[in-house]
């Protein structure tokens, strides 16, 4: 058995009030825009920093926790800083960083209004995040949840058009539908075993629940956590939501709130079923199922969109199912693939948005057929568009291949090869959607797409940044951050095996 | 000395401030509010102190006149009842502080008789709240209603009519409830309550008192808008003076559905009217319908207080509904939400009178995003109440549904989990059409913004909305202790 030692301590509290305190100084500094970015700035680091403390405990397989008030009798609102909310943190929270600095010179160079609502909500969602991955118990996830769609939706409806309207208005159909089918999930499983509190490994083993509840059950969880993990057929907010401004699709549409859902299936299977009573009622099927067909659902549809984001939507929609269908494996290195792929992913899709926002903010093109010859005006934004797709493809010596060959092995591990085509047909077809933007961009010649220089530094660098992160990780997935230890750690925990 | 009178201090004080009120508002036209206040606030602060003494040291039983029971009429402050006065003076505090602009315009030279009544019907509300004897509860039922007729009818032609639906439906339950009593004392030879459940735990409850509870039930039900009784409700509440209905609305239904859980729970053996009769069974489905009927209409409505009041009738669904589930978490669930709904609903009306006061219309349709910059308060208090309505963590509205969530489960009820998650649904869809109104322009047009006269300027307006609003997310975080030291107390033998 692999239990986390836990100790009391109160920084992962600490670090969602990093950018909670963050947002009233956001709104006190709405006339002085320096500062008021300046917030959001020191906001970000802190909170990274806070997270980096916990990593190495993270590691020894201790984790920190902390109980504030109960909120409903026996259920106290709780944090805990186990490996996986570790993990999710520490990629949300580096990624708010680089995100921030990107959102000053994309907010700042499209001369975009009501940008302390903007910042202040920013803010609020990475509280929101680092809450969810912290949550030690369902009800705790929950709020958080909810708090994420909340805080979100301004960002959607940031443009204050009638689309954005619409768009947000879908936003909360699904996110608040989603939400209380998991609140009725929640209220079930509470009546069922009387406590909430994950367990690595599963908390219904004892429930005594036979297995067509389960089924029920583990489904209202899946539409709970599947809405903003963009499964079929509960993904359409998200291509919708490309409304929003583009840092908003980078970080919360392709990491914070994306991923949460993600997240939240790995929780699920993990910490709620676990493996053996997943296996026992046969529910890696039915996740299998949809996340399967979405794979290769979403890809096609990708292959179609000729709106550069709309594109990148349909293939986040994709990869979070990548994911999902990776936890379906039930085996180690399906999770271990599952993890890593919820941090590869999420560096190389922040780095193609930014890629859109970039070519958006500086030549307002936003269709992929527009985009002929600008790879020689835009050399940096265009390389860096490159690397991440060839990432997502799943080339060596990209991250995205490491993620995907621990992805496949799980697959083998499991005896799946119907998984294991799924995944290797994706790649070719990630390839075919993304390959004629590069070439097209490179390629193809136009004179008066030419005359356009690189965008400002503020959002090239960093696309750089996190492109350069994307090989780094791809070659030495454990040297900056040790990713590649902590999904390792993560996967023993759930599998229940003695750490290596 | 006074001490041994503290359960009658309640209703005394709210009738003496009443018939002190004609004769002090000479004085000034400001004296009739201010009195209204203070009675309210005294009302609060001794009740405050009588729920501290019982949960400390038990039910004091109080003797009117010296009569002693069951001859005489006998005042119990229990955990139920020291609570339900407790929170009905405290939002008629919030409430009335609040009054003095609307109330001031919207009954002009008519404060004084307005808030005179007003005190007349808190002091019957605390008279049924506190009452031991089912007859005396009659009596105050009518004080009850005769002050409310006047408080909802003083205000346009429109809401004279409605109340007199109004008032014929209420004389309708009030008869049913006269005939119930009027069958039990026949059955028992009793009307004081501890009396008649004492009788029943002997003889048995026979066909006789069946009938008479079945009538005073149905009296009650149509007090407290219990769908499909609730016809009444939404044209008086549109329609009547904007304080009227930020008092009347948190609280009227709210005493009512204190009688159902009295009657049910206490008069009657918890076990006979769960098990052996169909009363709670019946509540809960009628709960049910009248949470979607409700819901469903209320989109339909084009009026903010109409969509409020069509609101009203779904949330008394709720409290039907989990005094109806029987089980204990459906009860934490129902006081838990006449608690809540009664800080939410007094927010909202408060919100609506503001709007009135400012000069904005009640139709959904004409407001509009100007509103976000010239009653930012107003606003997000607005947005606060409306997302506990739809019961999102952490506001308080989330944590009564989660109670009666975990109620409809323990009961295997599955069409209530649906119904409680639908309505959720339904109740984000027409209150997220007015937050979108307040903070988004329509259409590409609206780009040009109008000089922003700021609306939220005085105290008296905003400062109570933003109170309750606060209060939501502290009662939301803190519904714990609530529940720990206010409502497990009072729970009924049995649960």
């Amino acid at each position: 058995m692999n239990v986390p030692q836990v100790y009391a301590s109160s920084a992962p509290l600490w670090a969602v009030l990093a950018s909670l305190f963050a947002v009233p100084a956001i709104l006190a500094c709405t006339r002085v825009p320096n500062l008021r970015e300046a917030c959001t700035l020191i906001a970000a680091v802190a909170k990274l920093a806070i997270v980096l403390t916990l990593v190495p405990d993270a590691l020894n397989g201790r984790a920190a926790a902390i109980e504030l008030l109960e909120i409903s009798p026996g259920i106290s609102l709780a944090l805990k800083a186990d490996a996986l909310g570790v993990f999710f943190a520490l990629i949300a929270s580096a990624l708010w960083i680089v995100t921030s600095v990107y959102s000053i010179g994309y907010m700042r160079g499209n001369g975009e209004k009501k940008q302390t609502r903007f910042y202040a909500s920013f803010a609020l969602s990475l509280a929101s995040t680092i809450g969810i991955a912290f949550s030690a118990n369902l009800l705790t996830f929950l709020l958080f949840y909810e708090l994420l769609t909340l805080a979100t939706y301004p960002l959607v409806v940031h443009k204050e058009s009638p689309a954005a309207v619409r768009a947000g208005r879908m936003y909360l159909a699904y996110a608040l539908t989603a939400g209380l089918v998991f609140l009725a999930g929640t209220g079930w499983v509470y009546m069922a075993t009387g406590t909430l509190d994950f367990k690595a490994g599963g908390m219904l083993a004892s429930s005594g629940l036979d297995a067509n509840s389960l089924r029920v059950l583990f489904c209202l969880f899946m539409v709970g956590v599947g809405v903003k993990s963009g499964i079929m057929p509960l993904h359409s907010w998200l291509p919708a939501a490309m409304v929003a401004p583009t840092p908003v699709s980078a970080l919360l549409h392709a990491v914070a709130v994306v991923k949460s859902g993600v997240f939240g299936i790995l929780r699920v299977v993990g910490f709620i079923f676990g493996p053996e009573l997943m296996a026992l009622a046969r529910l890696d099927l039915i996740l299998a199922i949809f996340c399967g067909s979405t794979i290769l659902l979403a890809s096609l549809i990708a292959l179609r969109q000729d709106n550069l984001k709309r594109r990148l939507a349909y293939s986040t929609v994709g990869h979070l199912s990548y994911i999902g269908l990776g936890a379906a494996l039930l085996t180690t290195t399906g999770f271990m693939g599952s993890t890593l792929h919820l941090a590869a992913h999420a560096l190389m899709k922040i780095t193609l948005f930014f890629c859109a926002g970039a070519i958006y903010v500086h030549t307002h093109k936003t269709e992929i057929s527009q985009l002929d010859g600008l790879g020689r005006a835009m050399p940096w934004t265009f390389g860096a568009f490159g690397i991440g797709a060839l990432g997502l493809a799943g080339l060596p010596p990209l991250n995205g291949f490491v993620s995907k060959f621990y992805l496949c092995l799980g697959a083998l591990d499991a005896g799946q090869t119907t998984i294991l085509a799924i995944y290797l047909i994706s790649g070719l077809l990630n390839a075919s959607y993304f390959f004629p933007i590069v070439v097209r961009a490179f390629l193809i010649r136009d004179l008066k797409n030419e005359k356009y220089g690189e965008a400002s530094v503020w959002v090239v660098a960093p696309l750089c940044l996190t492109a350069a992160l994307a090989v780094a990780f791809g070659i030495f997935p454990d040297l900056i951050a040790p990713i590649f230890t902590l999904a390792e750690i993560i996967a023993a925990e759930i599998m229940q095996l003695a750490p290596s | 000395m006074i001490l041994g009178h503290l359960a009658v201090l309640s209703i005394v004080f709210f009738f003496f401030g009443a018939l002190i009120i004609p004769l002090v508002s000479r004085l000034g036209g400001w004296v009739p509010h201010a009195v209204a206040v203070a009675t309210s606030a005294i009302v609060f602060v001794i009740n405050a102190t009588n729920l501290g003494y019982v949960l400390s040291q038990g039910t004091i039983r109080y003797a009117l006149g010296g009569w002693q029971p069951p001859i005489g009429i006998e005042l119990v402050l229990d955990p139920l009842s020291s609570f339900f006065v407790l929170l009905l003076a405290g939002i008629a505090v919030v409430v009335l502080w609040h009054s003095r602009y609307p109330a001031a315009a919207e009954l002009p030279g008519r404060t004084a008789p307005f808030y005179s009544a007003t005190l007349l019907m808190l002091g019957a509300f605390s008279g049924i709240v506190l009452t031991g004897d089912l007859f005396n509860l009659y009596v105050f039922l009518e004080i009850a209603a005769l002050a409310g007729y006047a408080l909802l009818g003083g205000g346009s032609a429109r809401a004279a009519v409605a109340t007199f639906r109004y008032l014929i439906f209420g004389t309708v339950g009030a008869s049913f409830y006269l005939l119930g009593v009027g069958l039990i004392y026949l059955g028992t030879g009793t009307l004081n309550m501890a009396d008649l459940s004492a009788i029943m735990a002997v003889t048995g409850v026979e066909p006789l008192l069946v009938i008479g509870f079945v009538f005073i039930i149905t009296g009650v039900g149509l007090k407290m808008a219990l769908f499909p009784l609730h016809l009444w409700l939404p044209d008086v509440y549109a329609s009547a003076v904007s304080s009227s209905t930020a008092l009347i609305a948190p609280l009227g239904t709210k005493v009512a559905a204190y009688i159902l859980i009295r009657i049910l729970y206490f008069v009657l053996n918890p076990d006979l009217s769960r098990f052996q009769l169909p009363f709670t069974q019946v509540l809960g489905i009628l709960g049910a319908a009248g949470i979607i009927w409700g819901s469903i209409m209320a989109i339909a409505q084009k009026d903010m207080k109409r969509m409020l009041a069509y609101s009203s009738v779904a949330q008394i669904g709720y409290i039907a509904l989990g005094i109806g589930l029987g089980n204990t978490y459906g009860f934490i669930g129902a006081v838990l939400h006449t608690l809540n709904h009664a800080c939410m609903k007094a927010c909202l009306f408060l919100v609506s009178g503001n709007l009135m006061a400012a000069g904005r219309s009640q139709s959904i349709d004409e407001l509009d995003h100007s509103l976000r910059k010239s009653m930012p308060w107003t606003s997000l208090s607005f947005t606060i109440a409306a997302l506990s309505m739809i019961g999102l963590p952490p506001t308080a509205g989330f944590f009564s549904k989660w109670y009666l969530l975990l109620g409809s489960i323990e009961n295997s009820a599955w069409i209530y989990v649906l119904v409680i998650v639908a309505s959720s649904l339904l109740n984000a869809v027409y209150f997220f059409r007015v937050i979108e109104r307040l903070y988004l322009p329509r259409g590409e047009a609206a780009t040009e913004e109008a000089p922003v006269v700021v609306a939220d300027n005085r105290l008296s307006l905003v400062a109570p909305v933003v109170f309750l609003a606060v209060l939501l997310v502290v009662l939301g975080l803190g519904n714990v202790v609530v529940v720990r030291q206010l409502i497990q107390p009072m729970l009924p033998a049995g649960f």
